[in-house]
């Protein structure tokens, strides 16, 4: 039986280098054969690769793309640049390795240490790595199979570029397919036909798909969103037969009895180790070949085992990870690198898109003892469904379906068996703003924190180290958090953890303004007692040694307006340069001018003049704002008076820490779904609150139904219409740096209620936020139930003296544009930057 | 190269304000702190080109309006991590406002 053949005439003239056979050129003897080449092993070994598929090693796992992708564009196997081609043809002969394509090895004569080929060929080797890999497991059936090595006209495999590529052709005119066995192949199988428009049923023996990786919740949350995407499931059954018709499928019968029509059937029902060539030559086999740390067959120290061919301490692993490090390990012991390198088998986690549902697995899948902590999270609507599994405080397991995005933090804690947060959802969820310390400590020193400023975590913890005691130091050095504000959660933890924790207390943080050192409240009280009524006074009676601070002028202007509406000492030095010139400045010195729309209401003979001023004035810039205005862009200081008298209308005070505007929708006038005139009631608070100066800028909305056109969930104060003539009151939204969706502070029946309570809540927002604290930090700092119990239930009994209080605010408006035609201060609007030509703003 | 340039009186400037003035072709903000005195700088954020003469000040400090980096009056050294600015002498001399540069 054994054939003596030549042997190749290269062996007789070459000097003896030691002779490496690798059996089997998919993805694991590619990549043993990598690992060897990386270490040297192609000066040591003459190589020689056999492979029965007839073309270079490809990537498996890219087998569904190629199915979901057009037919025909990998068919060509001369393509050698398609990815899906882990080396091209050209790589063997680049690296001096021989590739057998096509022939298949079918016995190994482990006395003489020679393979034998298919085509008659004897291959000595020194020594031997078997990657014979897996195939498709077809179950017994009728119908199955045409011959005894050809599949029926229509059945297909999932396994290999051939099987891909005849699907391919076959989808172009069938229109019905079954896939038996909903496993992770099976669904991607699965998607790709169904990429191709194809009707897809999956059949699958239990009610768990996947259930390798899944247990039966996560798997329900992956069945809805699979039906949803319109994929038919067919679960807790058997096929017991493959109808044919003319030699090609027509149809499959489930073991109830009833069948169901198709055209193509695609079987992916497992995969079962090729051992066959290491049972004829003795080699030890169970599920696969069995090995030893070294990745020996238990037999023969001179064969070497790698892939899904290969048992391991009783695992036979189908996935690519362990894949990996076992050819690692094999390439140190052949080479020598590491003779001592062992292998202990993969801790497994799985990460896959199937059918555009995001799934990640890793460890067990339930707990498994008593004492398991088990974190369990089911949002079915969104098709979410997460859990983890810990034991003895560290992670074993995970799943995570429909959102992955905690999954590289999870992997991290799973492969390092890291400390866990004492509240186990902080490993699914980042909740507000939880002191997650140990993440920031986590970071990298060029991380960026502060995205608006561009100050990274080293630039802070440089801070500490040049002698910063504080926060507040290292925020008025770097400017850190002083953009948008959204990092200062995240600077305070940097800047704390580089003090050496949480013990570095800073009262500055409790100041309303860093230059004087009081809370808001004990601020205001002093002032009323000592009637300070200017920002100077202030400095002189409050201020350490008196002395002025420039960060803290504009906060003390604005509480001391809120404060006097009657009698406040106005000094412009106290402002910053938009509340002097009632504009806002633009980046190159210019600035924007906003006339008020209420309500975002405007009429042909306003927009007519706006017209006329812009082309006057030569704005080069008219745009329209978020809240429903018109923006002038370009204005120098010296032409705003003249572009204020053009215009002939009121300032919108898009500039101010104030009331900016009301966004409305259409409401009832014209809206087929309005409930209440969102429009009307949008204008009157416009009418009566603008301008109004607080501790930061307020945004508000009114949107005439549920839809909510006009955005008002995420306000400052939004209404939204609902039915039986009521509207709901939401505060402390917001859409800006920080996404908050206001709370309901109360619904109530009528325009004047609406407005009176808006005006009391903003009057309570004036009078108790801190400075630059908007109303999406206030609501919850206050708290939402004690908001409502002062403003609406009036449980403190001061409800008559704030509404009394914006009363006052309301009837001391004056219009600052009509107001300022006479210059306030000298050289008020002259230009800051004289005849030099500065940086210009690009105009479209 | 030294320029002095007599620009007005004092009084041009609001007190706590600053005032943006040309001296030979350098553009200079001069400032008027309550707490006393005058002090010069060029007129141009170092940072972003900022107008400066449009920024808060206090006694020691203005602040740029753009991006609210902070230079000393007395020296134009920037407090906040950018470039410093330069700084000149201003004087009041009879009531009028003088500006040295170099």
């Amino acid at each position: 039986m054994t054939q003596i053949a030549e042997r190749p005439e290269t062996e007789q003239t070459t000097p003896p280098r030691s002779r490496l056979v690798v059996v089997g050129n998919g993805m694991s003897g590619a990549r043993a054969l990598e690992e060897i080449l990386a270490r040297g092993g192609g000066d040591r070994f003459a190589i020689t690769v056999f492979g029965d598929e007839p073309y270079g090693n490809y990537n498996r796992i890219l087998l569904s793309e190629v199915l979901a992708n057009a037919a025909g564009s990998v068919v060509d196997n001369e393509d050698a640049d398609d990815e899906i081609y882990l080396n091209p043809l050209d790589w063997y002969a680049d690296n001096g390795i021989t590739l057998h394509a096509g022939v298949r090895i079918v016995r190994i004569d482990r006395h003489a240490k020679v393979v034998l080929g298919d085509d008659g060929s004897v291959t000595p080797y020194d020594t031997l790595v078997l990657a014979t890999g897996s195939r498709s497991f077809f179950p017994p059936m009728e119908g199955m199979w045409a011959s005894r090595t050809a599949l029926t006209r229509g059945v297909f495999g999932f396994r290999s570029l051939d099987d891909a590529t005849s699907m391919l052709a076959h989808v172009k005119d069938h229109r019905t397919a079954v896939v038996i066995g909903g496993g992770l192949l099976g669904l991607e199988a699965a998607a790709g036909l169904q990429a191709h428009g194809v009707a897809v049923h999956v059949v699958h023996p239990t009610e768990v798909l996947m259930n390798q990786q899944l247990e039966a919740e996560a798997s329900k949350v992956l069945r809805s969103k699979l039906q949803d995407r319109g994929m038919h499931m067919h679960l807790g059954v058997k096929t017991s037969e493959i109808l044919t018709e003319n030699g090609s499928v027509s149809g499959v019968r489930f073991t109830d009895g009833s069948d169901l029509a198709c055209d193509m059937v695609v079987v992916t029902a497992g995969i079962r180790p090729n051992i066959g060539l290491a049972m004829v030559s003795g080699l030890e086999t169970q599920r696969a070949i069995v090995v030893d740390d070294k990745m020996r067959s238990v037999d023969d120290d001179d064969i070497y085992v790698v892939g899904e061919c290969a048992q391991h301490r009783g695992e036979v692993y189908g996935v690519v990870g362990p894949l990996w490090e076992q050819a690692a390990v094999l390439a140190d012991v052949v080479t020598g690198a590491d003779p001592d390198a062992e292998y202990h088998g993969s801790r497994l986690a799985t990460k896959l898109k199937v059918a555009g549902v995001d799934v990640a697995q890793m460890g067990v899948k339930t707990p498994e003892r008593s004492s398991d902590e088990f974190v369990q999270f089911s949002e079915t609507g969104r098709g979410v469904y997460q859990t983890v599994v810990i034991r003895d405080g560290t992670l074993i397991g995970a799943t995570l379906v429909g959102d992955v995005s905690k999954v590289a933090a999870l992997t991290q804690a799973f492969d390092s068996r890291s400390a866990l947060p004492e509240e186990r959802i902080q490993l699914l969820f980042d909740l507000g703003s939880a002191d997650d310390s140990s993440a920031v400590a986590d970071l990298p020193d060029d991380t960026q924190i502060c995205n608006c400023n561009g100050v990274s975590k080293g630039d802070l913890i440089a801070c500490v180290e040049h002698g910063a005691e504080s926060v507040s130091a290292c925020t008025a050095q770097t400017r850190a958090g002083k953009g948008c504000g959204s990092c200062k959660g995240l600077v305070k933890e940097v800047v704390e953890a580089a003090l050496g924790g949480a013990g570095a207390e800073d009262p500055a943080d409790s100041y309303y303004v860093p230059g004087i050192p009081l809370d808001k409240p004990t601020l205001m009280r002093e002032i009323r007692a000592r009637e300070l009524k200017s920002v100077s006074a202030v400095f002189a009676a409050l201020a350490p040694e008196g002395r002025e601070h420039v960060g803290s002028k504009m906060g003390l202007t604005a509480l001391l307006r809120m404060m006097w509406p009657d009698d406040v000492v106005d000094e412009r030095d106290g402002r910053f340069i938009n509340d002097r010139v009632h504009a806002n400045i633009q980046r190159d010195g210019t600035f924007s001018v906003v006339p008020r729309m209420s309500g975002g209401v405007t009429s042909p003979e306003q927009l007519r003049r706006i017209a006329d001023v812009a082309e006057k004035h030569e704005i080069p810039m008219v745009k329209l704002t978020g809240g429903q205005r018109i923006d002038l862009l370009g204005v120098p200081k010296e032409k705003l008076q003249e572009v204020w008298a053009d215009l002939d209308m009121p300032s919108g005070w898009a500039y101010g820490k104030s009331f900016r505007t009301v966004k409305t929708c259409v409401g009832t006038d014209f809206c087929r779904f309005g409930l209440g005139d969102s429009t009307q009631l949008g204008i009157d608070l416009e009418e009566r609150y603008k301008g109004v100066e607080g501790p930061a800028k307020m945004k508000l909305a009114v949107s005439g139904c549920p839809r909510n056109c006009a955005e008002s969930m995420v306000k400052d104060v939004g209404l939204v219409a609902v039915e039986g003539g009521e509207w709901q009151i939401y505060v402390g939204g917001a859409a800006g740096a920080t996404i908050r969706k206001g709370d309901i502070l109360a619904t109530v029946d009528s325009h004047e209620e609406a407005i009176r309570l808006t005006g009391r809540f903003l009057q309570y927002y004036r009078e108790h936020a801190n400075w630059l604290e908007r109303t999406y930090d206030f609501v919850p700092r206050m708290g939402l139930e004690y908001l409502q119990a002062v403003i609406v239930d009036d449980t403190e009994g001061i409800a008559a003296e704030l509404d009394a209080r914006m009363q006052e605010t309301v009837d001391r408006y004056s219009d600052p544009w009509a107001a300022d035609q006479q210059e306030r201060t000298p050289g008020q609007f002259h230009d800051a930057l004289p005849l030099v030509p500065l940086p210009q703003v690009p105009v479209r | 190269m030294s320029v002095e340039a007599k620009l007005g009186p004092v009084g041009q400037i609001p007190l706590g304000e600053g005032r943006a003035f040309l001296v030979g072709d350098e553009p200079v903000a001069v400032f008027r702190p309550r707490s006393g005195g005058l002090y010069a700088l060029r007129a141009i954020c170092p940072h972003r080109g900022g107008p400066l003469a449009d920024g808060l000040t206090d006694g020691e400090v203005v602040m740029c309006p753009l991006h609210h980096h902070q230079f000393a009056l007395a020296d134009g050294t920037c407090r906040t991590g950018a470039d410093d600015v330069a700084a000149y002498r201003a004087t009041e001399e009879d009531g009028e406002l003088v500006v040295r540069l170099g």
